[in-house]
């Protein structure tokens, strides 16, 4: 299949491709990893007139710690996470999901920031962000700004990133002792999209649930956290009887549609059983159980 | 001496030397030639590989000639529609754009809108009054690049006016909307075909102690080979001649069709089946697209390429299966099988075009009473037409013993469990004894040989059958669910002896004309194709073991009808049966010649004469002796007095029947309560293919087999919506499985050889498809049968285990 | 629709061409540059039958724009054999009889190098999740996994010589 003609820039600096992207409007699209992107084109789904390729960019691409948080440049490869110590040492659950993200070819070229940026609730990043509460930084013509990672999904394919602005940077803060995470996804084979997923970001207080932010992916159709299984949670020790009300919490709550990866039904009972499980290995994480 | 062509030629009805009839099981793979020249039986490295791993292989999209174009097909997003117009204006003023060729022009050129199908029936090349099925092509657009031609194809108008589609094969019965209103007879029943004695398994079935029914359905699939299909036609206007690359599995027989369909005289058609990214089944028809391809090089008298994409590949090429079963097993008080009644709906999309021989619409699918010994068995099978695409027979089925195999498999496993019988212990006592070979089945088959037992066996020996048992007991005392499945299959492969097969007329007989040069090398040439199978390494063995010539040193051809002598190509198991047959019997024509050559040189009698691997000797003297190198030698310097020069024969072999690879395979599985997800904790696969050339690629093609059984069993469908849209379109959708999906297959053998074969072999590639699936589906309804859980169709998806499970209350 | 003059090296040899901004890499390699060994089997980024290695790193070149490729280092299965001397994937692939009909071979063989690039010593299930993003229909992977076990073997044997 072969994609519609388009203009093509290669800008070499953040501040080239601002430019471009300010003076061509909505003509533009970014081009990061390219793997949903050059798909898309190629069955004419997208036909964009001008794509403006970040990947000349590289100052965008960087893992690095910096005091509280983990700071992931947009630019950086999926497998960067997989192949970068201080990832699978402090922050198992973005591990797990790099893991599970597509196949290994496709991940040399992914991107994190193409990932969220792209805001289908199929992709996993969405739901491993909202658990760990990372910030997102953008910068547009007017500057730089944060934004929340709950404030960043707004409607289907749809972040509130202004036009003209490029995501840069997202920001994880650094779990705290005490902390685990982890991310279970179930897949009808190894490449392809969730028919469920769960993140999930918990900090004990000894026996405790002292705090924990849960998302979800595919379920909905926007990626969303699981806010009533939160409570369920929250302030309680994970005994089966709480665990199995706040899968059914999140069960409830989600809004998965029907279509090849499952029917309604079976689709909301994954993500009660995932719940369960999702909560337990970060526990097990937390206590320093397992790696 | 005579010199006529025929002397050299020869059609064998006989039964030719080799092996017995009452044929002992063995486990040893026979060798006994000599690495160096590595005849049957050793692991040799493959002559075919250096190519391909080095990214020297030559398929057809590598093909470039001089001056060559591009075609790109407009397809209908309809099921079901009128065509009311199609405006290609734009589309032709673009600069690049060649032609666009309509449904209209074809008729014009000669009534090529219409191409007979391999089932007699007709399916359109391209439409006029309206289309048939989703993706059907509309029309085609030629221009001098892909990506033109690409462009090109958005910017041709069609106006349709949808009409009522006709998805559901049943309610397709009902005639109330017919499909193919082209026919004299509106209606969209196709055919109805029986094999076995109604009145006698009636009688059986009324005397029976226990009867099981059952509903199975094999949903639609598709072969999905790597390579997708395509052409480069090449019309030279000036001397008359089109050649054609093609993903061929069947170059002669495409050959011949073509000259029938166009006129073009076949002397002046060559089809050069290159290198072939797999075929299974799928590069068996004549697609539209070929056609259109051919007719566009003619009309522009230059090379015109069409490559299809995935997506046109997936959606309008030959699927597999889409049989409705309704069937029914029946056994007497003792627990032994008696008879079988099987109703069939085959859904035949819009046209009747399945690659079987033609006296068999519904394929070999009368071998369904399997490896059971019984009284009595009816099968009817009824075709019915759709608006989707034609096919039915690709996917390594055997022509339809996939579909025979699952229904019997599945039919016994539940009438065991029914029964509460052990399932493998129910096999052994109802399974046709090796004392019962040649076994006549109640359809009409005779079964060559078989030691079901002895496979079955082995196979239980493997995987610890007993301990596996036990350990399943012990779960489900922990409500742990663990299912162990099993599957003793008999094929039914080699089509096949002239007397019944033919496909549109031409005999399935297939051929090998081999030529030794003076220095003592030879060049081998068969009818058949190789799509991966090593041909060019096998049929060397198997030359090699019969003159003890080299196999490094036996050059084998297939693919060009220019040289290639007349075959019908490779599939459905046939070429070890046919073309391997008529590689020995080349060869022994060859060595009866030597062996004249050899008595004149050593001035003995042939009687004299005793051969040792690679040479005569004289008996009682074995230091004189002529070695076949120096034979070659002599046939063309020193040949005695009014014997031809040269060493050379040609074998069209038509088999007095066809051969009956086996096995049994064991399947356990692990099911999660939570999730459903299905883990196939081990898989052993024995086989027994008859004598092995190839130790080797044996396992390669069983290995193979196995993933395509593992991907029907519990991933891959197309799925139609309630308009006959295809929604698993792309490979995104349809589920093949990934290295990871695909077990580490644990495989064994046992060695029944083919009595009538010359080299006892059987052929093997679609076992393992036809085998596997049945354990799989067998193993997960196993690991819940005492929840209630009786049967579930493949592909056994976690969803499906989900859902028996909740509805039988088993929740994690 | 904009052209784009591409400097790219190849197997070591250096090629400028000038290019369409919508040309796919793949069709880049075989079609302007004639190296048919590197396959196109899908559509949807799925089987891997394309993949190349782009500045050491394996790539489906299908889903890369050849003006990506701009200044690249790209290496393909015609490179993979040095001054007439098999890679060890190759003799393993042959050895071991990890291929059939071929077609996804060149993928598999470039997919399998990256990973051994990176993992020297993998077990099996780090194989088998290491080629996922290559599909064969043929082999059922077994010897596959073999294959690519004895390369590196082969290859941990020559470095510690």
């Amino acid at each position: 299949m072969i994609p519609a003609s388009f203009d093509y820039h290669a800008p070499k600096t953040l501040d080239e491709a601002l430019a471009l992207l300010a003076r061509l409007g909505d003509t533009a699209k970014i081009l990061a990893g390219g793997q949903s992107l050059i798909p898309a084109m190629r069955f004419r789904l997208a036909s964009p007139e001008v794509l403006v390729d970040l990947n000349r960019i590289h100052d965008l691409a960087f893992v690095e710690e910096r005091g509280d948080h983990l700071a992931i440049g947009a630019l950086t490869r999926e497998y960067a996470l997989e192949s970068t110590a201080v990832v699978a040492r402090s922050y198992p659950m973005l591990l797990d999901a790099a893991k599970v993200i597509a196949d290994p070819l496709v991940r040399n070229k992914a991107t994190v920031g193409g990932n969220l940026a792209h805001a289908d609730p199929a992709n996993d990043h969405p739901a491993v962000m909202l658990a760990y509460n990372a910030q997102i930084v953008a910068r547009g013509p007017t500057g730089s700004r944060t934004i929340a990672i709950d404030d960043l999904f707004v409607g289907l394919f749809e972040t509130s990133l202004a036009p003209g602005e490029i995501l840069t940077e997202i920001r994880i803060p650094k779990p705290v002792a005490g902390s685990g995470g982890a991310y279970i996804k179930i897949e009808r084979k190894v490449g392809d999209y969730a028919v469920a997923a769960v993140a999930v970001q918990l900090e004990l207080a000894g026996t405790i649930i002292k705090s924990i932010r849960i998302g979800l992916t595919n379920v909905s159709p926007i990626p969303v956290r699981a806010k009533a299984a939160e409570a369920a949670l929250a302030g309680q020790p994970p005994t089966e009887a709480i665990l199995e009300a706040a899968g059914q919490a999140a069960a409830a709550e989600c809004s998965p549609s029907a279509d090849l990866r499952g029917q309604v039904d079976y689709k909301r009972d994954l993500v009660r059983v995932l719940i369960k499980r999702t909560v337990r290995r970060a526990i097990e994480r937390a206590q320093g159980a397992r790696p | 001496m005579a010199t006529h062509l025929k002397d050299r030629v020869e059609f064998h009805s006989a039964k030719p030397d080799g092996v017995s009839v009452n044929v002992p099981t063995t486990d040893d793979v026979r060798v006994t030639t000599p690495s160096k020249v590595c005849g049957m039986g050793h692991r040799m490295k493959r002559k075919e590989d250096p190519r391909f791993i080095q990214g020297r292989g030559k398929y057809v999209d590598d093909v470039k000639l001089p001056h060559m174009v591009y075609m790109d097909i407009v397809r209908s997003p309809y099921a079901h529609a009128k065509i009311l117009k199609i405006d290609a204006s734009e589309a032709l003023a673009t600069p690049g754009v060649l032609a666009v060729i309509t449904g209209e022009d074809l008729k014009k050129a000669g009534n090529l809108h219409w191409m007979p199908t391999l089932m007699s029936d007709t399916q359109m090349v391209l439409p006029i009054e309206k289309v048939v099925y989703y993706a059907q092509e509309v029309c085609v657009v030629i221009a001098t690049e892909r990506y033109i031609a690409a462009d090109a194809i958005e910017k041709v108008l069609v106006d349709y006016e949808p009409l009522e589609p006709v998805i559901d094969p049943f309610k397709a019965m009902e005639d109330k909307v017919i499909v193919r209103d082209d026919k004299e007879q509106k209606t969209n029943h196709i055919w109805h075909w029986e094999a076995g004695d109604k009145a006698a398994t009636d009688a059986v079935f009324a005397a029976a102690h226990t009867v099981v029914e059952e509903k199975i359905y094999l949903p639609r699939i598709h072969v999905s080979s790597i390579e997708t299909c395509g052409m480069v036609a090449n019309y030279d206007k000036v001397r008359g001649h089109m050649q054609i690359y093609m993903t061929s599995q069947a170059p002669h027989a495409h050959r011949t069709v073509f000259a029938l369909v166009s006129g073009l005289p076949e002397h002046m058609i060559q089809i050069i089946s290159p290198d072939i990214g797999g075929g299974f089944g799928g590069k068996v028809p004549v697609y539209p697209g070929y056609v259109c391809c051919a007719v566009a090089s003619l009309v522009l008298g230059r090379p015109v390429k069409w490559i299809e994409d995935r997506s046109e590949n997936l959606q309008a090429d030959s699927f597999a299966r889409d049989y409705h079963i309704t069937a029914r097993l029946a056994a007497d008080k003792a627990g032994k099988i008696t008879g079988l009644q099987v109703r069939t709906l085959s859904d035949c999309g819009a046209a009747d075009a399945a690659a079987n021989p033609s006296k068999f619409p519904a394929g070999l699918y009368s071998i369904c009473t399997g490896s059971y010994d019984m009284k009595a068995a009816h099968v009817t099978v009824d075709g019915v037409y759709t608006t989707k695409p034609p096919g039915g027979v690709a996917y390594r089925c055997s022509f339809r013993v996939t579909e025979a195999v699952h229904m019997i498999e599945r039919m016994v496993d539940i009438l065991a469990h029914q029964l509460g019988e052990d399932p493998a212990d129910f096999r052994l006592k109802n399974f046709i004894r090796p004392d019962q070979f040649p076994y006549k089945s109640p359809t009409g088959w005779e079964y060559d040989s078989g030691n079901y037992q002895a496979a079955l066996d082995k196979a239980m020996t493997m995987i610890d059958y007993r301990a596996l048992r036990k350990e399943q007991l012990e779960k489900r005392a922990r409500g742990e669910l663990m299912g162990i499945g099993i599957s003793s299959f008999t094929e039914v492969v080699g089509a096949g002896p002239s007397k019944d097969y033919d496909i549109l007329g031409i005999k399935m007989f297939d051929s090998a004309e081999i030529r030794i040069h003076p220095t003592g090398k030879a060049m081998a040439r068969f009818g058949t194709k190789s799509q991966g199978q090593g041909h060019e390494t096998t049929y060397a063995q198997i030359v090699a073991e019969e003159l003890g010539l080299p196999a490094a040193d036996i050059q084998v051809e297939e693919g060009d009808t220019d040289t290639a002598p007349y075959g019908l190509g490779t599939y459905a198991s046939r070429s070890t049966p046919t073309a391997g047959a008529a590689a020995a019997m080349a060869a022994r024509k060859i060595k009866a010649k030597a062996k004249k050559i050899a008595a004149y040189l050593l001035e003995v009698g042939e009687d004299d004469l005793e051969w040792n691997v690679d040479s005569f000797q004289v008996k009682g003297s074995p230091d004189k002796k002529k070695s076949i190198q120096e034979l070659a030698f002599a046939a063309y310097t020193n040949h005695p007095q009014g014997m031809e020069a040269g060493l050379e024969a040609t074998d069209y072999y038509d088999p007095p029947n066809l051969t009956f690879p086996f096995g049994s395979y064991i399947c356990v599985v692990d099911l999660d309560k939570g999730t459903g997800e299905i883990k196939i904790r081990r898989f052993v696969a024995v086989d027994d293919c008859g004598n092995i050339i190839n130790p080797m690629i044996v396992e390669g093609q069983i290995e193979g087999g196995l993933t395509m059984g593992l991907a029907p069993a519990m991933f891959e469908e197309i799925v139609y919506d309630e308009n006959g849209q295809n929604l698993t379109g792309t490979f995104a959708d349809y589920l093949l499985p990934t290295a990871v999906e695909s077990p580490k297959w644990e495989l064994g053998k046992t060695i029944t050889p083919s009595p009538h074969h010359p080299i006892g072999a059987k052929g093997v590639g679609e076992s393992p498809t036809v085998g596997a699936p049945p354990a799989i589906a067998n193993a997960i309804v196993d690991a819940m049968w005492h929840l209630g859980v009786r049967h579930l169709d493949i592909p056994v998806t976690p969803q499906k285990v989900w859902r028996a499970l909740r509805k039988a209350g088993v929740t994690d | 629709m904009s052209q784009h003059e591409i400097t790219v090296t190849i197997n070591g040899e250096q090629h400028t061409r000038k290019v369409e901004a919508r040309l796919l890499l793949v069709h880049f390699i075989r079609e302007d540059l004639s190296l048919t060994g590197t396959h196109v089997g899908c559509d949807t980024t799925s089987c891997g039958a394309c993949t190349v290695s782009i500045d050491g790193q394996a790539v489906k070149s299908c889903t890369v724009f050849a003006v990506q490729a701009d200044g690249a280092t790209i290496e393909t299965v015609e490179g993979l054999a040095t001054g007439g001397t098999l890679h060890p994937l190759q003799e393993g692939f042959w050895e071991k009889h990890g291929l059939q009909c071929g077609f996804c071979t060149p993928g598999m063989l470039m997919s399998a190098r990256s990973l051994l690039a990176r993992n020297p010593s993998p077990t099996e299930d780090e194989i088998r999740h290491g080629i996922s993003g290559n599909l064969c229909r043929c082999t059922g992977y077994n010897k596959i996994v073999e294959a690519i076990q004895y390369a590196a073997d082969k290859l941990r044997d020559t470095k510690g010589a």
